[in-house]
């Protein structure tokens, strides 16, 4: 679950993490008592999304840039006024943007230098690891090509968790001295605590800042956390906001649906998410575009089908629809029998390709072939895909 | 012989009393699988009945090894105390535990995974299919079942399969079998970022299994584990191997469906894991109907006999 940047920098400040002052706005009417909590000065202005790039970004209307410098609070209000309730396009949004509905006042702060700092599960230890560069305020990915001796990484023994050699070896990289040193130890090991208290899946700082006064900040904050672990942080729950999500994947969850949106036509439903995998895959070997990844689970029942083909429909690209089942301990005919009812029940008029293998499939293919309903049966995942891709051609 | 496990291994169902847990303790009781014990805390001394099966349920593991001999337990726990029910098992000494659990959270993983290197047990998954011996009955009756695969699609036989997906797995023992072609071992090891046991783990099983004879690798996009395990069957394996990999088409950022199956560097895409497979003498599966198709290309390469 991913949240906003002013909620990950209220996170922060709980743990100890200093970040710029700031304030959130979510309507117009709300921008003088927001600007009001902030000093006389140089102002940020940052359209809030569950997005990066937002600075290089276009709004729709052509306005440009979604985190903007303001001399003044005065133009800050006003550019507030522009990004607010306006749709912004960054190079992760895709073409259709995010709607902007928070803006985030912060102090502009005198920036000294730029550094990168990121807590994440290093996959080949199982281990927490943090990566910090000397090269902040650019893509790490381009810094990690590059110049991978300006990154320094140290990985967490979870038995005793991060140990204070470790926060030095950090430091020493980064080449901090004195109070900035001080400063950015006491930053890491907070940062670390609220990474592993929250259950956090991934915390990035970029960039992280040095101030000509000698101050550590977080200038920027991208936290995301395990879905798994949320029934235990309930505070943490409560920051999810709906208007970033995909509200047909918000309908696929309620039915214990796994649903993500593609741009392509051909609709899948499959159970397990290496079959839903593969069959988007195997679909595009043979030159069709699937519209989405839908994985309907072990034991998909017929509420589940029909909320899937309900899903499924509700996107306009979608020309035709490969059902993919494997139903090894299922009951292909109980399937079968709920493909039949979902498609009667939606009043389906797209192409339907059903490959369908498995206990009891010979009772399941033929309820398919005696519905009367034009179902197009697949005997191999290859054959079915070949046959929706020529039916939506 | 086979890997892990044997048709004759007992194993303990931890979780027996829940609606999950219980319905595949049935359904490897039907495939011929010694249950020896069911564990649920606080249902000690009640038993477990399915048709002419009567399963004694234990407090805890410690007492249902001491009563049963059992060696492997698996894991249908909910994910809250998962954790907490493998550190059981592991404590209990088992030589196995395999966790079918789905939705533990990655710390608790991180710290069981910490708790547990350097004991004698051997863990597989979470969010894992499980693992299959086939039998020599009637579709394969009689072998050891652990977790939730359907068992009658498998048929006594001489190749391995391991794979991250559940569904994968049956699909490429589908089509071995409807070619005649039998299974050694099939070992699911889990769809999770953190799990107890690699591809190169079992491939070097495989690999030392004298029964296994050719080995299909089913991977998927996400962290480098494939890759890890085909440089070392470049470097130590002479039986043909098939591999697959899913996710092509999936964007970077997005999880599909496994917790760990996302794309986040440019290496660890199906594009780049692929290649790795080929430059490493691994017949790729072009699309996941032709795993078995690719297994059979690569044993006539070497001119090895499957079946």
């Amino acid at each position: 679950m991913n949240i906003h940047e002013y909620q990950a920098k209220a996170l922060f400040e709980t743990f100890g993490v200093p970040v710029p002052k700031g304030v959130a706005a979510k309507a117009a009417s709300d921008f003088d008592t927001a600007l009001a909590q902030l000093p006389e000065g140089p102002t940020m202005v940052k359209s809030q999304i569950h997005a990066g790039g937002r600075g290089k970004g276009t709004f729709t209307d052509g306005f440009k840039g979604g985190v903007k410098f303001c001399k003044t609070k005065a133009d800050a209000k006003e550019i507030a006024g522009r990004m607010l309730n306006n749709t912004l396009v960054t190079i992760q949004t895709g073409p259709a943007g995010r709607k902007v509905q928070t803006v985030y006042f912060t102090v502009a702060s005198d920036i000294k230098k730029e550094y990168y700092l990121a807590i994440l599960l290093d996959r080949a230890t199982s281990r927490p690891v943090i990566v910090a560069s000397t090269e902040g305020g650019v893509e790490i990915e381009k810094v990690a090509h590059e110049t991978p001796e300006k990154i320094f990484k140290v990985f967490v023994d979870p038995a005793y968790g991060l140990a204070d050699f470790q926060v030095r070896q950090l430091i020493a990289g980064l080449g901090f001295a004195g109070a900035e040193a001080k400063g950015a130890a006491k930053l890491i090991r907070n940062l670390y605590t609220m990474f592993w208290e929250t259950d956090a899946s991934m915390v990035e700082i970029n960039p992280l800042i040095t101030t000509p006064t000698g101050e550590v900040l977080a200038l920027d904050a991208k936290v995301s956390f395990d879905s798994n672990a949320l029934y235990r942080h309930p505070e943490i729950t409560a920051l999810r906001d709906l208007n970033e999500e995909d509200p047909k994947e918000i309908e696929a969850s309620k039915f214990s649906l796994s649903y993500i949106a593609l741009d392509g036509n051909i609709a899948c439903l499959v159970n397990g998410a290496g079959l839903a995998m593969s069959t988007m895959d195997i679909i595009k070997h043979f030159g069709g575009s699937p519209a989405n990844f839908l994985d309907v689970g072990g034991g998909a029942t017929k509420d589940q089908v029909v909320a899937a083909f309900k899903i499924i429909l509700g996107d306009a690209n979608v020309k035709g629809i490969f059902v993919n089942i494997f139903g090894g301990i299922m009951d292909c005919n109980v399937i079968a029998t709920g493909i039949i009812e979902a498609v009667r029940e939606v009043g389906l008029k797209l192409p339907l390709v059903v490959r369908l293998e498995g206990n009891n499939v010979t009772a399941g293919k033929a309820t398919l072939a005696s519905s009367g309903l034009p179902i197009v049966s697949g005997d191999t995942m290859a054959d079915a895909a070949r046959k929706i891709v020529q039916l939506v051609a | 012989m086979s890997i892990l496990i044997q048709p004759d291994t007992k194993i303990l169902v931890q979780g027996i009393t829940g609606d999950f847990g219980g319905r595949h303790a049935k359904l490897s009781l039907d495939y011929g699988t010694r249950v020896a014990g069911g564990v649920t805390p606080g249902k000690g001394g009640q038993f477990f009945e399915h048709k002419e099966h009567k399963v004694p349920i234990f407090n805890s593991v410690h007492e249902a090894v001491a009563a049963t001999g059992a060696t492997v337990s698996v894991v249908f726990v909910p994910p809250p105390f998962a954790a907490d029910a493998i550190l059981e098992g592991v404590d209990a000494g088992l030589d196995l535990v395999v966790a079918i659990t789905e939705g533990i959270p990655v710390r608790d993983m991180v710290r069981v995974k910490r708790a547990i290197a350097g004991r004698q047990t051997r863990l597989i998954g979470p969010n894992c299919p499980g693992v299959v011996t086939p039998g020599s009955g009637p579709q394969s009756h009689g072998g050891c079942r652990i977790g939730i695969a359907p068992g009658y699609i498998h048929q006594k036989g001489h190749v391995g399969v391991v794979s991250r997906s559940g569904t994968l797995t049956y699909e490429a023992v589908y089509q071995l079998t409807s070619k005649n072609i039998g299974q050694s071992t099939c070992v699911g090891i889990g769809g999770d970022p953190v799990n107890g046991t690699s591809h190169l783990d079992v491939i070097r099983m495989f690999n030392d299994d004298p029964d296994t004879h050719g080995i299909i690798l089913i991977g998927e996009i996400g962290g480098n584990a494939e890759v890890e395990a085909a440089r070392w069957i470049k470097a130590n394996v002479s039986k043909p191997v098939a591999g697959f990999i899913a996710g092509a088409t999936a964007p970077a950022g997005r999880r599909m469906g496994h917790a760990g199956a996302i794309v986040g560097g440019a290496e660890d895409t199906a594009a780049a894991k692929i290649a790795v497979f080929r430059e490493c003498g691994i017949e790729v599966a072009a699309t996941p109907s032709d795993m078995a198709d690719a297994l059979l290309r690569a044993a006539k390469a070497k001119g090895v006999t499957l079946t």
